[in-house]
């Protein structure tokens, strides 16, 4: 008995070292390895910047970078204010305001807000184009914005709802703006915003996400196309029991492919399409099943344009993946209100093609700086139509000289129309135009204007390989 | 005669206020603590938790169908079936679902159940843990009628008291009021108590009343925002005698809320999670 009492004793004993041994061996995660936690802070403007650093304000291309100001005489019950000037039309500095506030450094984690607000008046009553947050010229992988906000000239709160909060755990686009003077006759005005925060209101509800429209929409597409659905939409009901639309990237919503060995989702809203066959994507938001769904037909291999095989050093590219393109402001310019056309951009075994949807007219803008084409004599265009010709086709391509003042309009501009007939096309097929420049002036272009004439019915049609020679 | 009398009632109300004053005074002063007693009646005489899956249950709750008589007096759109469409037991909750839909010449569908005949008390603690639906026209309510002794009495003289009436645009705000004789429809007395950084259409509220011999309590959650006594009314107090029964309806439209627009989204759904009656155990 004694004995083998010792023993239990003795086997404790080892026990009770063995632990000790096991419990000194294991580690405590020291302070070096704690993990990064983003500032929740929800402040971006109260009577100064607040945390954005040094270098925060960046400006859209073409507008007028000195629109931003701090105004120490305004404020909603404060003494200072953000100030927007708006410019007048026809400003040399550029003809509208907008840019985005950046954080200068760190993402801040807005998982615990559910909405943008701020207090904002303007010198009249105004429409605003677009406001919102989540761009930061990097990504702008969460995007998003309301438009048309109509200011006042006494100091309201507007609301910005976020479209799923969870995904901004380290965000540093804290706002951007667009303000343009198409309402105010070409006129520019002021407006100032304050108190510009992300707030949990806890008092927006309801939220109905959409993708499509919120309608059952049909594409087709070609097997190793790489592409990104087209930006959602969530209606929240505001505290005042009125919807509010927020236009949101892709990247908020859950994206689903019903068979993802034809199109798989490889990361929120981008897609690759694998095989032949069809599937159909859905959307979520936060959880909430959206509205709409794209049943995407993949048809097969796609041609893709025939490479370019001219010098380089000889070539003046604006849309091609074997040259380098100068800045180009836009590929779709789009001019409301008469512009019906839309893109549907696409990538196909890393080939970028052009792809216009409900066709009217569309242009590609290059006048940041212009393009001196002094020394060069054709223009290279390759043009895919998809389907079948259409029973009436007239297209117009113009070349726009924006003159020595470098600028579209004033007075100088010159354009070459270059006019292509049914006879010179051919459907499902690409086709390579190379048309002679004829220019007088060729120093300063700045623009290709494609549009449908004398009734033309083209709708969709893919284009690749834009280059002056 | 009665001017002296009147003079010492007056005398005897200023002492009777300068007490008031003074216990004020003491009150406040050492009252740091805001906490209401929002309920007392702890005697629980009638429940409906909706644990049984399925139909309402009909030991319980009456269907009222139809479209009663000018739109149930508020010219509202909707038709009140008994089918599950409208009304069923989920997952231990009471879903009440106006849907947009044609029915028997009404373009919209959804329940009213009332306790009529089955349970009806006067006074109490009445109270329901509801989730809301939302969007422009829509009108839940949780309320309470006077029972009208078959016929023999009619509304406003046998009285309503409306625990919960939200209208769906207004998604934070909800109305608790009463109606009788001199003060119904729009004279009735009532207050709306609004949620801070809350919407009803967001989560479960318990709305309730505390209802006794010549007042009602009025509370949300933990906060009592009303008391209607006698002196507030601008009529008779109908409150003190006559059984009444519950009511739980969804309407649509109506001369109160106004139609449904483009931005209604149907089907909205009231979530009723218990309604729970006590009486004062100390009567």
């Amino acid at each position: 008995m004694e004995n083998l009492k010792f023993i239990y004793t003795k086997n404790t004993l080892f026990l009770v070292m063995l632990f000790m041994m096991i419990v000194s061996c294991e580690r405590d995660l020291s302070d070096d390895v704690e993990f990064a936690t983003n500032s929740a802070g929800g402040e971006i403007f109260t009577d100064s910047p607040i945390g954005l650093g040094s270098d925060f304000y960046f400006p859209f291309l073409g507008s007028k970078a000195t629109a931003w100001s701090v105004d120490d005489n305004e404020g909603h019950e404060s003494q200072s204010s953000m100030r927007f000037d708006v410019p007048n039309e026809g400003d040399p500095e550029g003809n509208y305001a907008g840019a985005i506030f950046r954080v200068d450094g760190g993402g801040r984690d807005l998982t615990g807000y559910d909405a943008l607000t701020f207090w904002a008046k303007a010198s009249q009553g105004v429409t605003i184009g677009e406001m919102g947050f989540g761009v930061d010229f990097l990504e702008d992988k969460y995007k998003a914005n309301v438009t048309d906000v109509l200011l006042s000239t006494n100091w309201v709160k507007y609301i910005i709802p976020i479209p799923d909060p969870s995904k901004l755990f380290e965000e540093r686009g804290m706002f951007w703006y667009s303000a343009g003077t198409q309402n105010t006759g070409g006129y520019g005005y002021v407006f100032w915003i304050d108190d510009l925060k992300f707030e949990k209101l806890g008092t927006i509800g309801a939220p109905r996400p959409e993708i499509y429209g919120g309608e059952d929409v049909n594409s087709q597409t070609f097997i190793d196309t790489d592409g990104v659905f087209n930006s959602p939409t969530v209606t929240f009901n505001m505290p005042s029991g009125l919807d509010q639309v927020v236009f949101a990237a892709p990247s908020y919503f859950d994206w689903t492919s019903s068979v993802p060995s034809v199109v798989n989702i490889y990361d929120a809203g981008f897609f690759k399409a694998l095989s032949a066959g069809e599937t159909v994507i859905t959307g979520t938001s936060a959880g909430v099943q959206a509205a709409g769904s794209l049943t995407m037909e993949v048809l097969g291999a796609f041609q893709t344009a025939p490479i370019p095989t001219r010098d380089p050093l000889e070539v003046i590219s604006i849309f091609s993946d074997a040259y380098t393109n100068v800045p180009v402001d836009f590929y779709n310019g789009f001019w409301e209100p008469y512009q019906t056309t839309l893109s549907a951009d696409f990538v196909i075994g890393g080939d970028n093609i052009l792809s216009y949807t409900d066709f009217n007219f569309v242009g590609n803008q290059f006048a940041n700086p212009t393009v001196d084409g002094t020394n060069i004599s054709n223009l290279h265009v390759d043009m895919f139509i998809p389907n079948e010709l259409p029973s009436l086709f007239d297209f117009l391509i113009s070349v726009v000289d924006f003159g020595t003042d470098g600028v579209e309009g004033g007075g100088d501009d010159t354009r070459q129309q270059i006019f292509i007939t049914a006879s010179d096309v051919e459907a499902g097929t690409w086709i390579s135009f190379d048309f002679p420049i004829t220019l007088a002036n060729s120093d300063h272009l700045g623009l290709i204007i494609y549009e449908n004439i004398n009734f033309s019915t083209l709708s969709n049609f893919y284009l690749d390989n834009i280059y002056f020679y | 005669m009665n001017k002296i009398i009147k003079i010492k009632k007056m005398n005897k109300t200023f002492v009777f206020m300068s007490f008031l004053l003074v216990a004020l005074f003491i009150t406040s002063s050492c009252a740091t603590d805001d906490t209401q007693t929002v309920a007392t009646f702890t005697e629980l005489v009638w429940q409906d938790e909706f644990d049984t899956e399925g139909a309402v249950n009909p030991e319980n709750w009456t269907h009222e169908i139809g479209t009663g008589t000018n739109g149930w007096g508020n010219n509202e759109l909707e038709y009140y079936t008994d089918r599950s469409e409208n009304a069923t037991v989920q997952n231990g909750l009471l879903v009440i679902s106006a849907k947009k839909e044609e029915f028997n010449g009404s373009s919209y569908t959804s329940a009213r159940i009332i306790t009529k005949g089955k349970f009806e008390q006067t006074h109490g603690r009445f109270e329901a843990r509801i989730k809301l639906p939302s969007g422009q026209g829509i009108w839940p309510a949780f309320w309470l009628l006077g029972d009208d002794s078959n016929g023999s009495e009619v509304w406003p003289q046998i009285g309503e008291i409306d625990i919960m009436e939200n209208v769906g645009d207004e998604p934070t705000k909800i109305f608790g009021t009463v109606h009788g004789p001199g003060y119904s429809g729009g004279e009735s007395i009532g207050k709306s108590y609004e949620l801070q950084n809350d919407r009803f259409d967001a989560g479960f509220h318990v709305f309730g009343i505390e209802w006794g011999q010549n007042y009602i309590n009025y509370y949300v959650d933990d906060v009592l925002y009303n008391q209607i006594t006698p002196d507030d009314v601008t009529g008779e107090w109908v409150f003190n005698d006559g059984p009444f029964y519950i009511i739980l309806n969804v309407a649509v439209g109506g001369s109160y809320p106004g139609s449904p627009n483009a931005s209604t989204v149907f089907p909205q759904n009231m979530l009723v999670d218990y309604v729970r009656v006590y009486k004062n155990s100390n009567n």
